[in-house]
């Protein structure tokens, strides 16, 4: 019994570490602010989940369990607000989600703050501009 | 042994979420970062603290839960309105 209660929190264990990993090589490697917050949200949700229940299975019926459980809720509930929080905020603040035109989320009239605003980058893209039409 | 691998893939996380912060272009990136180095602190200590037979440490990691989400809204406040007891809503010098 306690055999099998140690290779299951083990198995859960190291698929929580493996998404962990996942989701933080997804929030070095994203292009995007958009993107990287996608990418943490499977560490947030998947990679804690998954090690919090295996440590509960290696923890047995204690207060171990609770604590751990406290965690977990915790954790599942503030990860979306601050997400939400932190998606508002960079949206307000002018930034445009990768393939998404500026008017759809902002209404016409609003800028492109991410641009780079050095000579070379608006010259590039007044060639592009002239390319195009 | 897992115990001791999976910390160590926390380790890598945390390694790649300090990258970021340091070199993420907007403030967003770095306090998403922020936010992932919080979270990979909580299970860091949680799983040190069933490698070494002491799990009382998960007390902190609930203070820590706790105050990851307060930072992370205090830092998004201060940048947005410039001034933390700011009442919010209205823009500073917006219509």
């Amino acid at each position: 019994m306690a055999d099998i209660q140690e290779m299951a929190g083990g198995a859960l264990i190291a698929a929580g570490a493996f998404f962990y990993v996942v989701g933080a090589l997804g929030l070095y490697r994203m292009p995007d602010v958009f993107t990287r917050m996608h990418a943490v949200g499977i560490s947030d949700t998947v990679g804690v989940g998954l090690l919090l229940t295996g440590m509960m299975f290696l923890a047995g019926f204690s207060l171990v369990t609770v604590k751990l459980a406290i965690i977990l809720g915790i954790i599942l509930f503030t990860s979306p607000i601050a997400t939400h929080a932190l998606a508002q905020a960079a949206l307000h603040e002018g930034i445009v989600p990768m393939g998404v035109g500026t008017e759809v989320l902002l209404g016409p009239g609003a800028r492109r703050r991410d641009r780079k605003k050095t000579k070379g980058a608006r010259k590039a893209r007044a060639a592009k501009r002239r390319k195009r039409s | 042994m897992i115990l001791a691998a999976a910390s160590l893939a926390i380790l890598v996380a945390l390694t790649l979420g300090v990258i970021r912060a340091l070199r993420g272009p907007t403030v967003f990136d770095r306090v998403l970062a922020a936010n992932a180095i919080g979270t990979g602190a909580i299970m860091l200590l949680a799983l040190i603290g069933f490698l070494a037979g002491r799990p009382e440490f998960l007390d902190i990691g609930i203070l820590y839960a706790l105050l990851n989400i307060i930072a992370t809204l205090a830092v998004l406040k201060f940048f947005r309105y410039g001034d933390l007891s700011h009442p919010g809503g209205e823009e500073p010098g917006g219509p």
